[in-house]
């Protein structure tokens, strides 16, 4: 388990321009597997088009308390990327002038920007639909000042989306940290006295598997089903939904497939599971993501490859829905990670 | 490059086989898939049974390919290790029960 970002240690995978080659590089240039582009002529999908602006998933910085080994973020304490009041400002902007009807924050851990609160209380204000926080849920255990966490997200009828990759305490520690497990259960605890995640209460309280490993997610139900029954038999917990969600090939997922060997096998599988059905609904198609310096991504993917929005306006201070829906999405091979079975998106499968 | 009989990637190529026989490699297939559907007994009891017979035929292809099913199955190691002893036990008791055989010969031989 790394203790220190890519970035901290000087990764050649730090450079998002690297991770990009090694994605182009090797089985898809010499054609043993087929691009993602490929894949989608195929099956005359032709370019990927953003539809009608639904979501806006906004990273508020890219620190976080922990440095898990899978993380797509390259997140970590020592990341000091962090969202300006300013930019927040910009975002709520977009949120009065847009349709919108879901903000969906993320980061790091959202709730280290020290604006955090005021941001939340703001968009609520505005009156947002569905208020995401993807919240990690040790956070909230981490320090004296985020221990009212749980009551803030109540009063702002926060809907808080979590990570638990396993029901079982050595699967996660491996994957997310020493002590990771315990400080979680307690978590989910805690946001259960509050009624999140409660039947009949309407607190939502979801919860992200990501596999620990170089495998794909198995079917969602089937999961949430293994994941409910063993966290309220061995711990009294309850939440809502299950979301599972595929490692995509990018940062340090990208760093442990290379080292641990597993690139191609994993690319073989995510190739061979390509589905159309899901490639017509991948995220990008109603999410715009927006980063801690207010450019504008894709995805939360595309944001961690550097590639800004294919478009004139790139950054939330321009933002124009009616232009920026011509634009093309920008693909490459990490794709194959939202098009695999039932497909993978933030909000769990799309097929 | 030292060669072996077995490559791992030959893994990935198993549908080819399909290519040299079409009926008869498409009528397997079709087979294999129904068999480990949601039956009678569920997918991911059937991982198991073939995780355990993956090794009492000691085939590396399928120990692989059911690893990694059961992992994506969320089957834990334990569950794993015990369908594997499950198979060690049926193939120590196959060999072991032919003893008695031994012993019918043995007595049927000696005065
Ligand atoms: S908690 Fe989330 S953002 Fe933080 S290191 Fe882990 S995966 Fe990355
Ligand atoms: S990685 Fe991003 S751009 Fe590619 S399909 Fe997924 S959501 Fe769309």
């Amino acid at each position: 388990m790394p203790t220190q970002s890519l970035k901290r240690r000087n990764s050649d995978l730090a450079n998002p321009i690297r991770q990009l080659e090694y994605l182009s590089g090797g089985i898809f240039a010499d054609g043993e597997l087929p691009t993602f582009r490929e894949s989608l002529k195929k099956y005359d999908l032709g370019e990927l088009k953003p539809g009608k602006l639904e979501i806006l998933q906004i990273n508020l910085g890219y620190m976080c308390n922990q440095v898990c080994e899978h993380c797509h973020v390259d997140a970590g304490p020592d990341r000091k990327e962090i969202m300006t009041r300013e930019t927040m400002e910009q975002c709520l902007e977009v949120l009065r002038s847009t349709g919108a009807h879901t903000l969906d924050l993320t980061g790091g851990a959202p709730e280290m920007n020290p604006n955090f609160r005021w941001f939340v209380e703001e968009a609520n204000r505005i009156g947002v639909q569905d208020l995401i926080v993807r919240s990690n849920l040790t956070i909230i255990n981490a320090n004296k000042k985020y221990y009212d966490l749980p009551d803030f997200f109540k009063e702002n009828k926060v809907h808080v989306v979590s990570s638990m990759p396993h029901w079982t305490r050595g699967k996660t520690d491996k994957q997310r940290g020493e002590g990771v497990f315990d400080r979680s259960i307690q978590a989910l605890k805690a946001l259960n006295e509050r009624g999140y995640g409660m039947p009949e209460n309407d607190l939502k309280l979801d919860l992200v598997y990501n596999p620990a490993g170089a495998f794909l997610p198995a079917n969602q139900q089937d999961m949430e089903k293994d994941f409910k029954k063993a966290l309220l038999e061995d711990f009294g917990i309850h939440f809502n939904q299950l979301f599972a969600i595929t490692n995509l090939p990018i940062s340090r997922f990208l760093e442990y497939l290379i080292a641990s060997e597993n690139y191609e096998d994993y690319m073989y599988s995510l190739v061979e599971a390509f589905n159309p059905g899901a490639a017509a609904r991948v995220m990008c198609t109603n999410t715009i993501s927006i980063g801690w310096d207010g450019y504008l991504y894709d995805c939360d993917f595309n944001q961690m490859l550097d590639l800004k929005v294919k478009h004139p306006i790139k950054h939330i201070s321009e933002y124009r829905e009616d232009l920026l829906k011509d634009r093309d999405i920008i693909i490459s091979q990490h794709c194959y990670g939202c098009t695999a079975g039932a497909g993978s998106s933030c909000q769990g499968t799309v097929a | 490059m030292s060669k072996t009989y077995y490559d791992p990637a030959d893994q990935r190529k198993f549908g080819s086989i399909t290519e040299w026989s079409e009926e008869l490699g498409e009528k397997f297939f079709e087979y294999y898939n129904k068999v480990f559907e949601e039956g009678a007994l569920s997918a991911r009891e059937k991982s198991l049974i073939a995780l355990a017979v993956a090794h009492v035929k000691q085939c590396p292809y399928c120990i692989d390919a059911y690893t990694k099913d059961g992992l994506q199955r969320g089957i834990t190691k334990e569950e794993m290790m015990e369908a594997v002893h499950v198979g060690a036990a049926i193939e120590s008791g196959a060999t072991l029960v032919h003893g008695v055989q031994m012993m019918n010969k043995y007595n049927k031989l000696s005065m």
